[in-house]
Formats: C-alpha cells, sequence, structure tokens
C-alpha cells in the first residue's frame, strides 16, 4: 500500500524560538499526541499563541487546525493574545475566597482599570485570576509576575499595579 | 544497579550525613519559597561558609514541614528545634547559637498538638530529605520496596499485599485500589500502561503538591511497583502546569532514577523494564475525571466518554490503564515494605491507614497534616489546627472541593472515614479541608462552587451544562434577595436531574455543595429570601437593590 507522504511545514520566520519549538516536536517525533505538550512550549518561547504559530503546529504534528485550536481555546492555561508587560494573577481558590480575595480582585482591578482577562491599554499590566496554586496554607495568595505574594493585602496589591502603571 | 549497589548508596549517603555535626534544614516547598524561603538557606549557607564551617555544618533544602502559616520554616539538628517566620538577616544568630540553647525569638515549639498528633506514612520524608538527591531517598530506605517487590515477590504477591492493606483511592471516590490493580492485572491486552493522577484541581487542596514537591522519587517507586504488579512498562504521570515547581522536581528524579538504573531497562539487574513520563496539563479541572485525563495524555481536548468501559480494559490508546492517584501511589513503598498487614493495622474498619489533608481558611494552624483515618473533625480543627482565630465561631467545614459539602458543627465528633462523610452529604474528596467561621455566608459559599463547576463544565452533556448555569442563576437570585421560595424548590429538583443524569463526576457532584449547605444552612437560605438579610453580612443586595 503506498504511504501518504507527509512535507514537514517550514518553520514561519528566522526567529530562533521557532527552532525550540521544532526541537519539542522532533522529540516526540511529530505524534500528534505531543499537541498540548508542544502548544505549552509555543507559549512559553512566545507568550501566547498566535494564528501563525497554531497553524504551524497544525500542519507540523498534522493535526486538524480546528483541532487545535479546540485543544488551544479549551484549557485555560493557554492564552490567545498577547499579555501585558507585567501580569498579576489573583488565586481565586477557595481558602483565599474566604480570606478576602474578592476584595483584592477589585482593589486591582479598580487599580488598573481593566477587568479580570484583560490588559490595560497601553500593555503594561494583565490581570488574571486563577482556579488555585495550592498556597492555600497562606491564602490570600497572588502571583505579581511569577512571584507568589502570600497573605496578601488589598490596598498594598492595588499600590503594586500603581507603581508598573506608572513606570 | 544491583541490590548490592543499592545498599552502597544507603550507607555511604548516612555516614556522610552522620559525619556533619549540625544539620540546618530549609523547607523550599513552593509555601515556604513564597515566603522567601529560598533567600534565607542562601544566608545560611553564605553564613556556614565564611565562618569556615562549611565540614561541619550542613545546610540542606527540604520539602514542607507542614505548618506553612509559620513559614519560612528552618529545622536545626534533625527535629530538636523548629524555627518559624525566618528572614535573611536571622542567619548570623541562627548559626551563632547552633550546639546552645536555641533562639527564643524565632522558636515553634514542637511539642504542640499539630506535629504530635500527626501520623506519617506518606508525608515520612517531607521535611526530613533534601528533595533534590536520589541518594538522601535511597539512605531513608527508598526503593527498598521496588527491590523487595521485584526481587522477592511475583507480580501477584504485589497485587495481594496492596489489597491486605485495605488501600483506597486517595483521589476522592475511595475505590480499592487491590481492587483496582488486579482487574488491570488480569488484562489480557498489551502494551498497559500506569497513570498518576497529579492534576490536582480542587480549590483548596495542595497535598499532592506537597508530596510532589518534597519527596518525588516516592511517586516514581511506587508507580514502578505498580508497573511490575500489572505488567506495564510506560508510565505518565500528568502534572498540573500551574505547579512548576513540582514539575521541575518530578523531572530531575525521572532523570536520577534513569541515571542510577532504577528506571529504563532490566531494573536492579532483572528483566522489568519501566519507564516514565511527565505530561503537563493546562488548566481544566474536568481533567482530574479519569477518562477526561487519558484525552488529555493523548493531546486531545479533555472531554470524559461514558463507562463502561473502564480504563482498567479499555484506557490510554487503547490499552489497559492503572490511574491512581499521587497519594495513592505514595503510599506503596510503606506498604510494601512494611506488609499490607501494617497499613491495615492503622486507621478505621472500613478506611485504613492515613490521610493527607490540607487545612486552610479560618483556622489558626494553616497547612498540610496527616492523620489517621477515623480521627475526629473535631481533633483536626481545634486541637490540631488551633481552632478557629480572633475568638470567631465555627460554622462549617468545606470538604472535598467542589464535589463535596460543607459539614456543620452538629458533626464535629464524626470520625473522618469515606463513609461517615458521604453520609454527612460531603465526601472525603482528595484532602482538600476548609474552616468557615460566621464570617461566611453558605449561600455565597455553594454560588462560588456552583461558579467553578459552570466554568469548568467541558460541555459534552447538556444535565451538567446547563444544570450548572441554572443553578448558578438561581444561587445568584438568592444572594440578590430576588429568589422566592419557588426558587428554592426549582433548586432542589435541579440538583437531583444533574445529580443523576450527568455524564462524570464533575457534574454529578455538582450539586453537592448546594444540597449541603441546603440540608444544614436553610435558615440562611430563608433569610435571604424571606428578609432580604445576609446573616453573615457577605452579600450586599440591601442598598444596591434599593438604588437599581
Amino acid at each position: 500500500m503506498p504511504t501518504l507522504k507527509v512535507t514537514k511545514p517550514a518553520l514561519p520566520s528566522q526567529d530562533k524560538r521557532w527552532r525550540i519549538v521544532d526541537a519539542k516536536m522532533r522529540r516526540y517525533g511529530y505524534e500528534s499526541h505531543a499537541l498540548i505538550e508542544v502548544l505549552h512550549c509555543v507559549q512559553e518561547c512566545f507568550g501566547y499563541l498566535d494564528e501563525e504559530s497554531l497553524k504551524f503546529v497544525s500542519a507540523a504534528l498534522c493535526v486538524p487546525l480546528s483541532k487545535v485550536y479546540g485543544v488551544a481555546t479549551f484549557y485555560n492555561f493557554f492564552n490567545l493574545k498577547p499579555q501585558g508587560e507585567h501580569n498579576c494573577v489573583i488565586c481565586m481558590g477557595t481558602a483565599c475566597y474566604i480570606k478576602g480575595a474578592p476584595q483584592i480582585l477589585d482593589a486591582v482591578e479598580k487599580a488598573a482599570g481593566v477587568k479580570a482577562g484583560e490588559t490595560t491599554p497601553d500593555g503594561k499590566v494583565s490581570v488574571l485570576t486563577a482556579r488555585c496554586f495550592g498556597s492555600c496554607g497562606l491564602a490570600p495568595a497572588l502571583i505579581f509576575d511569577g512571584e507568589v505574594s502570600a497573605k496578601a493585602d488589598a490596598s498594598k496589591c492595588a499600590q503594586k499595579i500603581n507603581e508598573w502603571m506608572a513606570k | 544497579m544491583t541490590p548490592e549497589d543499592l545498599n552502597k548508596i544507603a550507607e555511604t549517603e548516612r555516614d556522610a550525613q552522620q559525619f556533619a555535626t549540625h544539620t540546618l534544614n530549609v523547607c523550599v516547598a513552593a509555601g515556604c519559597v513564597s515566603t522567601q524561603a529560598d533567600k534565607v538557606k542562601e544566608a545560611l549557607e553564605a553564613e556556614v561558609a565564611s565562618r569556615g564551617l562549611k565540614d561541619h555544618c550542613k545546610v540542606r533544602g527540604v520539602g514542607c514541614m507542614g505548618l506553612c502559616m509559620a513559614g519560612p520554616l528552618v529545622s536545626v539538628d534533625g527535629d530538636k528545634t523548629l524555627y518559624q517566620h525566618v528572614a535573611k538577616t536571622d542567619a548570623p544568630q541562627i548559626i551563632e547559637q547552633l550546639g546552645k540553647a536555641p533562639l527564643k525569638r524565632l522558636e515553634c515549639k514542637t511539642a504542640q498538638p499539630f506535629f504530635t498528633r500527626q501520623k506519617k506514612i506518606v508525608l515520612e520524608n517531607c521535611g526530613t530529605i533534601d528533595c533534590e538527591r536520589i541518594e538522601e531517598y535511597i539512605a531513608a530506605s527508598g526503593y527498598e520496596a521496588l527491590m523487595m517487590a521485584l526481587t522477592q515477590m511475583s507480580p501477584a504477591d504485589v497485587v495481594k499485599e496492596v489489597t491486605t492493606s485495605g488501600l483506597r483511592g486517595r483521589g476522592g471516590a475511595g475505590f480499592p485500589t487491590g481492587l483496582k490493580w488486579s482487574t488491570v492485572a488480569k488484562a489480557a491486552r498489551k502494551p498497559k500502561y500506569v497513570v498518576c493522577n497529579a492534576d490536582e484541581g480542587d480549590p483548596g487542596a495542595f497535598m499532592d503538591r506537597s508530596v510532589l514537591e518534597s519527596d518525588p522519587h516516592r511517586i516514581v517507586e511506587g508507580m514502578a511497583i505498580a508497573g511490575y504488579a500489572i505488567g506495564a512498562e510506560k508510565g505518565y504521570i500528568y502534572v498540573r502546569a500551574e505547579y512548576p515547581l513540582a514539575v521541575k522536581r518530578l523531572q530531575a528524579a525521572i532523570k536520577q532514577a534513569e541515571r542510577q538504573g532504577l528506571l529504563g531497562n532490566a531494573i536492579l539487574g532483572t528483566t522489568f523494564n519501566f519507564s516514565l513520563e511527565i505530561r503537563l496539563g493546562a488548566g481544566a479541572f474536568v481533567c482530574g475525571e479519569e477518562t477526561a485525563l487519558l484525552a488529555s495524555v493523548e493531546g486531545r481536548r479533555g472531554q470524559p466518554r461514558p463507562r463502561p468501559p473502564f480504563p482498567a480494559e479499555v484506557g490510554l490508546w487503547g490499552g489497559p490503564t492503572l490511574i491512581n492517584n499521587v497519594e495513592t501511589f505514595s503510599s506503596i513503598a510503606p506498604i510494601i515494605r512494611n506488609g499490607g498487614a501494617w497499613f491495615a493495622g492503622i486507621g478505621s474498619a472500613d478506611s485504613k491507614g492515613t490521610k493527607v489533608f490540607a487545612l486552610a481558611g479560618r483556622v489558626s494552624n494553616t497547612g498540610l497534616i496527616e492523620v489517621p483515618m477515623g480521627i475526629t473533625l473535631r481533633e483536626i480543627i481545634f486541637e490540631i489546627g488551633g481552632g478557629i482565630p480572633d475568638g470567631k465561631k465555627f460554622k462549617a467545614v468545606q470538604t472535598g472541593g467542589p464535589s463535596g459539602g460543607c459539614i456543620p458543627e452538629q458533626f464535629l465528633d464524626m470520625p473522618v472515614d469515606y463513609e461517615s462523610l458521604t453520609k454527612a452529604g460531603s465526601i472525603m474528596g482528595s484532602g482538600g479541608m476548609i474552616v468557615m467561621d460566621e464570617t461566611s455566608c453558605m449561600v455565597d459559599v455553594a454560588k462560588f462552587f456552583m461558579d467553578f463547576c459552570m466554568t469548568e463544565s467541558c460541555g459534552k452533556c447538556v444535565p451538567c451544562r446547563v444544570g450548572t448555569t441554572q443553578m448558578h442563576r438561581i444561587l445568584e437570585k438568592v444572594t440578590k434577595g430576588t429568589a422566592t421560595e419557588c426558587d428554592l424548590v426549582l433548586l432542589e429538583e435541579l440538583c437531583d436531574m444533574v445529580r443523576s443524569t450527568s455524564l462524570c463526576g464533575l457534574g454529578m457532584t455538582a450539586p453537592n455543595p448546594v444540597l449541603s449547605t441546603l440540608r444544614y444552612f436553610k435558615d440562611e437560605y430563608l433569610a435571604h429570601i424571606k428578609e432580604k438579610r445576609c446573616p453573615a453580612g457577605v452579600c450586599k443586595f440591601g442598598k444596591e437593590h434599593a438604588h437599581a
């Protein structure tokens, strides 16, 4: 039986980060089940998943674009829009909720002037919420640019956002 | 690697540990790291180096010591002295006091019930071994169980031992682990797979995270033993991407185990081959459900499928698959080492062994605890947990996350085991335990969980997708003071419908928080509806409503 030959798509650009993505795919033998791992890799390299990268991954792994898009939008972890220069993730887990996360979210949203899930128009700050970081013993918790801040206080959080906005 | 080599590594490591006059263990699990424990460790190391004490004094990064609220924690010379809230500027004084009386200012009493009432099996190495070195795990009897299983036991013996232990799935449902293992072992088709569910999605639960970060080799060992018992050569660990530190340590652990020949081909000189791969989750609560998890490992959207066939028969890529939770796999090595009967001797009649709980919310000692099954809620919350802070009054304890329920005061003396919790309208769940005091509104809490289930519903089946949205709408009306008593009747009907007709566990258990609060706190619902008043003062419908 003749086998269908699939040519691998060319890298979208000269950007070196594509080579990291390609290396990841090669490690998994371009198998379709590596899709989520590869999307993680793209997001780690580029910060978010744009149309170009979804198309590239779809062609390279031989997964229909509709399925790639389905996976990218199904999971909360993937961003389809570029993120702000700084990001603030507020934990909305049960322990944090009981200990005042809604008030913190309010204060942060007011300071940034955007709602959770949005980025300020100047691209400086993204406000995000998370289901639970597992820092429940130190609730309420939030993450400022990757650093967990424990036993947070609403006014101090707003202050931090203001500092970022003023820069 | 042969069994002799393993013993040699253990002995060399034990000798090296005895050589040091003083050891300083710094907790470097995620909780303490977020309060700058890594900086404390650096400061201590620098201080030791500058005083030229490097040969006598060892600074180690260890796993979770449990009492997260007091972090960063540093223990000195075993568990003799424990320091809490350590800052990097405290390093000189701590080093100065080595071998002398402990620093009063930072001392955390280890004689308090929080430490003395616990029984550690799963967490036995947490806080005592360096979580990034395989040698220390081996020195603490690590991989001994794997060696015993491979060299002295047949696969059937291993399954028998697990069955005897009475271990039940720690992911929440409490399915007998031995039965699951024997079903997969009996399946004739190959290849088979072992999958570890480390997608700890329940908000308010961080047990698996702590074990993954503090003692990753324990999971590797447990999974390898499972692979031997059921005849699988490949395992996957499905971890949340939200736990980067856990992923990093697990990756390191797998590499170390491969290098030592404890994973890979011909493990410990036998014919057994086993390899492990990590798969990252991407933030979907439903992936905690086993068929959804398998879909996600295969790179698809995490949507469940009807069972049967169960994954034990048709699982990953159609092969028979054993899926267990992190804590379940963590219990395996001690069971093999000490025998199933030993494990069965701990706990209550139908729930054997110990359970790890993540204690959080309005309780004085928040953190991670491991207690024998059958202990009462009162002992956990008021003795180990130290009661409710700020002189407030206990209202309820929430177990089982969005699939569980709120347990009121009258059940505080109930033993904690699978059956009792179910009878009280909640579930054991994975082990999150959130304490609430009078400042929490139970309707608001029910709405919080319903919002969670509504957003996390995968959308595949109608009862869950539409039902959770409708229930959320009614709860929203109650908290805004626009609901009527008819709405409560409708709410109960919806709960029943969603529970009996949803496709997977997420939908079937989604009504639990509503049902349990309706059962025990109906007066709060009625106060919202009839008097337009929130007894806890959380729902602010009064004024806003008048303006609208």
